[in-house]
């Protein structure tokens, strides 16, 4: 079986975000990166597979790599994959370049073409843009079935598919059994990502990293969506905290609501 | 020219242990800090990791990194509590490194791969309750009597010696006189329970609440011979060696201290406004936190430049007692300020500061008390 996990690099969300000063984009320079956090969850979902068919049966061919496209410190994000214990690596080089996520998804559909994965595991969304739509445009550039939020995932006893379980409103759950080629969104509650550990630090550097570049992939097809500015929402102004009795607070903020809100 | 750049490895050695510390110790570092409990649920935790026996080859089970990797984890983990960085630098250093280097082959297979699993722990027993700093003055004696030691005597000060997964103990015991009517010294292998030797947990330490510290009787302890760990007589040597290499952990606990002491009291001088303004506004604040940031940046370069030579497999003696000196003063310096800038409630154990208070003044005491290493500093110097 073959593995894909495909990961972002994003902000750190205690890193404060500064927009470039003509709005192109945000600074970059004191900005820590890290691995989308729905994405470790993918990451983690894929060793947990293949540790499970290979305690089931351990001469099982089961590989597992994880894809990301961005420019080189994206590296950073794949090697802490690799530590967590994935692998292989592919590096597809963004060359200096940003893709919306149409082209993204077009993108990463040839390079998991190239690969032939059997299972395909992303973060749901990621929580720089919060686009929410590369996997599921991948799937269908790939044309192959997609399962978003999903948190369970099983096997099918003959491993030619999954069981997967989403939460849907009111707390329902769907409960979704789908063939393999496929591709799965995750969600918090799938698992608890480990750490990567100090002997999976040191194997790391010895795995492969593949380098491949977006242009080769991306063909001529161009962006459904522009970049136009960039900027911060509004700070929020200093809220009114009202006086007096209970009744004379309902009032003045009936009042408020009214006249100076005017939502009611 | 020096190249200050660390691998790749060590960077995200760095973030994965940062990242484990701010997760899973810090929302239970003040509660185990208050009822003084040794986790050993943290401790397995922090095996898994590969936190134990980090620079011990693989063939024993350990990580096979270099010393500065090693600091450098227990730099992170000291920046978020001192008594789990304790229980790691003090396995590493003392219950792992001297049957590492100095045990047998058979005594490396039978204890090395529990221990650097984190499954269990050891202690390294010298210090008494009237040697300490003068260790050669101790009185625990090992007498060989048909083909077995018989120890007698007691120790007291021992980290990670007493917990419920310690399984054994190194203890330094007089083994007879040299051919000088010097004491020969030699070090012996103790399991957990031997008959005759029982190992008693310490509490009311103000300082390293959640490291397990404990005190060690032996009354008639019979172990077989082959429990000799490395040469006989060799044990004063033995300490020695173990101490350097156990000061730049030390000194990684006071950098990694240092460090957390100056986040929080950065933070908190931002926040806090006394007279309609931040009180990191004073001048005389800002400077305080001016000092501190230079003093951290001082004491990691001397830090890592005594790692890196031991990594060359250079001398690093000298380096290693300054690293450790100046770590643990710097730390003791930050952490005052860090009160100090707290105001009132730096002395309450709500916010961090009082507990980092609390636990740098072991530094400037354990493993070599400052005057001791500026002993050892100025032997170097030929004084
Ligand atoms: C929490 C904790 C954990 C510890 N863990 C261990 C452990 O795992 N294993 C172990 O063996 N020990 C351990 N120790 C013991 C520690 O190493 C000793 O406490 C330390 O070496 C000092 O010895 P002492 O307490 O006997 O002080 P003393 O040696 O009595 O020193 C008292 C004072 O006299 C000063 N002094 C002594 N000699 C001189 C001199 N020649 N010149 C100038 N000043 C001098 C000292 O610097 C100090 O200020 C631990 C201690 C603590 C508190």
């Amino acid at each position: 079986m073959k593995i894909a996990v495909l990961i972002k690099q994003v902000p750190d969300t205690e890193s404060k975000i500064r927009v470039k000063s003509d709005g192109s984009g945000i600074e970059e320079t004191d900005v820590k990166y890290i691995v989308n956090p729905y994405c470790e969850y993918a990451i983690e979902e894929a060793i947990r597979t293949k540790e499970k068919i290979k305690a089931g049966e351990p001469e099982a061919p089961v590989a597992t790599v994880v894809i990301s496209l961005g420019p080189d410190r994206a590296l950073e994000a794949l090697r802490t994959a690799l530590a967590m214990g994935i692998d292989k690596a592919i590096h597809i080089d963004s060359e200096g370049k940003i893709f919306d996520g149409f082209q993204t998804a077009k993108i990463l559909a040839g390079v998991l073409k190239a690969g032939a994965f059997d299972l395909i595991f992303c973060g749901k969304q990621a929580i720089d843009d919060d686009n929410s739509q590369v996997a599921q445009m991948t799937a269908e550039f790939l044309d192959f079935p997609q399962v978003m939020i999903i948190q369970k995932f099983d096997l099918t006893p003959d491993s030619k598919g999954a069981l997967v379980t989403r939460q849907v409103g009111g707390g329902a759950r769907e409960i979704y059994e789908a063939v393999f080629p496929l591709i799965l969104g995750c969600e918090k509650g799938l698992n608890t990502p480990r750490y990567a550990s100090l002997p999976g630090i040191m194997k790391a550097k010895t795995k492969p990293v593949e380098k491949l570049k977006a242009s080769a992939f991306l063909g001529d097809t161009g962006p459904l969506t522009q970049f136009i500015h960039y900027q911060l929402p509004p700070e929020r102004a200093a809220g009114k905290k009202l006086d007096g009795e209970a009744p004379q607070q309902a009032h003045e903020l009936a009042r408020l609501l009214r006249e100076e809100a005017k939502v009611i | 020219m020096p190249n200050y750049d660390l691998t790749p490895e060590q960077d995200m050695l760095r973030k994965t242990i940062r990242d484990f510390a701010e997760k899973e110790i810090k929302p239970v570092r003040q509660q185990l800090d208050e009822k003084e409990e040794f986790s050993t649920d943290l401790t397995h935790q922090m095996g898994e990791l590969g936190l134990f026996g980090m620079t011990v080859s693989p063939d024993y089970g350990g990580q096979g990194m270099d010393t500065l990797s090693y600091v450098i984890c227990v730099e992170e983990l000291a920046r978020v509590d001192a008594c789990q960085a304790a229980t790691v630098a003090a396995e590493n250093s003392l219950g792992i490194g001297p049957i590492y280097n100095y045990g047998n082959e058979e005594q490396k297979r039978k204890y090395l791969p529990d221990l650097c699993s984190g499954k269990s722990l050891w202690g390294f027993g010298l210090t008494e309750a009237d040697a300490g700093s003068d260790a050669g003055n101790s009185k625990t004696r090992a007498e060989l009597k048909n083909g077995k030691w018989v120890i007698n005597g007691s120790k007291i000060f021992i980290t990670n010696s007493a917990t419920k997964i310690t399984a054994g103990v190194t203890v330094q015991a007089i083994t007879g006189e040299k051919g000088d009517g010097k004491k020969a010294i030699s070090c012996i292998i103790v399991e957990q329970g031997t008959p005759g030797f029982t190992a008693k947990e310490m509490h009311k330490k103000m300082t390293w609440r959640s490291s397990n510290t404990g005190e060690l009787y032996f009354d008639n302890v019979t172990v077989p011979e082959s429990n000799l760990l490395g040469k006989r007589g060799g044990g004063f040597q033995q300490m020695l060696a173990t101490l350097d290499s156990g000061r730049l952990g030390i000194g990684a606990m006071g950098l990694g201290g240092a460090q957390g002491a100056f986040e929080a009291a950065l933070e908190y001088s931002k926040q806090r406004k006394a007279f309609g303004q931040p009180i990191s506004k004073f001048q005389v604040n800002a400077f305080k936190l001016a000092d501190c940031a230079m003093e951290i940046e001082a004491a990691r370069n001397l830090l890592y430049k005594a790692c890196w030579l031991k990594d060359q497999e250079r001398p690093f003696g000298k380096e290693a007692a300054m690293a450790k000196l100046y770590c643990s003063e710097v730390f003791h310096r930050v952490a005052n300020h860090s009160v100090q800038l707290h105001g009132g409630y730096g002395l309450m154990e709500e916010y961090p500061a009082a507990k980092f208070y609390r636990d740098q003044k072991l530094l400037e005491i354990g493993e070599g008390t400052s005057e001791i290493q500026r002993i050892v500093i100025s032997r170097y110097l030929g004084l």
